[in-house]
């Protein structure tokens, strides 16, 4: 954080020397950016603390830890899709899960639907891409995850092809 | 079609599904009720940091828009790019480390300035996908081998997407 304000800083001082007409509309283009996205900001942190609530960590977990492989890939891969966890929390988590028996297969569904799908970031997504293609991205995100979890289940000998 | 710039309208929708969020919460606080102080807690917490990061994200991408001309992200991004353009796209993405509620405001910028749709969803994808920290953060908890299994399937199916979306929504005769 320190860092990125510290390279801001140095950029904004770098470009108010070299211009400074076009600093200041930099500065202007940042603020309307910034003020058009804040509205569907705000609904993103309202559902992330509802999904929050509702999806905790733990109870995720216990979601993700039964035998049948299949079931498990599903459940991890709508879990990751419909959640919003960051990173420093989700892979701690997938590690305990990991030494509890959880199968690699589904921890890489439910990690890769996490970074890849957001059901929760639609409403920003689509102020950027349209509806359409924010849908699209989504869904090809989705697929990619459970071709991931295929062969991952592949590669670690959980999931044989016979 | 693909919309550079936000458009206008849903914001008041999006204002108004916060603040029946707000008064929620206000209600929660005042009642005691306790699921309610925690989802007020817990968007706190998200807003503070995902908001701390926003006023530096937004300078350097109204930087950006200032001063790197059109024609340099064409030369590289554009219809004429080498096939090389999505490995510059992967390392942007991987370095930059933007969570997607940074990435999409550079993805519309690098759109506006003449960037193929195609390279900009691979640019969104990379970015979910391979980021530094996350992926060694990640092999610490997993193993490298889950990592390089998860890079080298989602890497070449992201590019694969982007293409195919790319082909569907990129408006004609540009």
């Amino acid at each position: 954080m320190i860092v990125l304000y510290g390279i801001t800083g140095i950029l904004l001082a770098l470009s108010f020397a070299l211009n400074r007409t076009r600093t200041v509309k930099a500065l202007r283009l940042a603020a309307e950016k910034f003020l058009k996205i804040v509205p569907a900001f705000l609904v993103i942190t309202a559902l992330t603390a509802v999904s929050l609530y509702f999806i905790p960590a733990e109870k995720a977990a216990r979601f993700l830890g039964g035998d049948n492989l299949p079931a498990g890939v599903i459940s991890a891969s709508v879990l990751g899709s419909i959640s919003f966890i960051p990173g420093f929390i989700v892979f701690p988590l997938t590690g305990l899960l990991r030494q509890h028996g959880t199968s690699l297969t589904v921890l890489s569904a439910f990690t890769t639907t996490l970074m890849m799908v957001g059901i929760i970031t639609i409403p920003l997504e689509k102020e950027y891409l349209g509806m359409k293609l924010t849908i699209a991205r989504n869904a090809a995100g989705f697929v990619t995850a459970l071709a991931v979890a295929a062969v991952t289940g592949l590669v670690f000998g959980e999931l044989h092809l016979w | 079609m693909v919309k550079t710039a936000p458009k206008k309208q849903g914001w008041k929708l999006h204002l108004l599904i916060f603040c029946a969020f707000c008064v929620f919460a206000a209600v929660s606080f005042l009642a005691g009720y306790v699921p309610g102080m925690e989802m007020a807690r817990n968007s706190t917490r998200f807003l503070v940091s995902m908001g701390a990061l926003f006023p530096a994200a937004f300078i350097i991408i109204g930087l950006f828009e200032a001063w790197v001309d059109r024609e340099v992200v064409e030369a590289h991004l554009g219809m004429n790019s080498h096939p090389c353009a999505y490995l510059w796209v992967f390392i942007l993405a991987s370095t930059i480390m933007a969570p997607l509620l940074v990435a999409l405001p550079v993805a519309s910028s690098l759109l506006k300035k003449g960037a193929r749709l195609k390279l900009v969803l691979a640019f969104l994808g990379a970015s979910t996908i391979c980021r530094v920290p996350m992926t060694v953060f990640e092999a610490m908890y997993l193993g490298v081998p889950f990592s390089a299994v998860r890079l080298l399937v989602s890497i070449p199916l992201v590019i694969l997407s982007s293409e195919i979306l790319g082909r569907i929504f990129e408006p004609r005769g540009e």
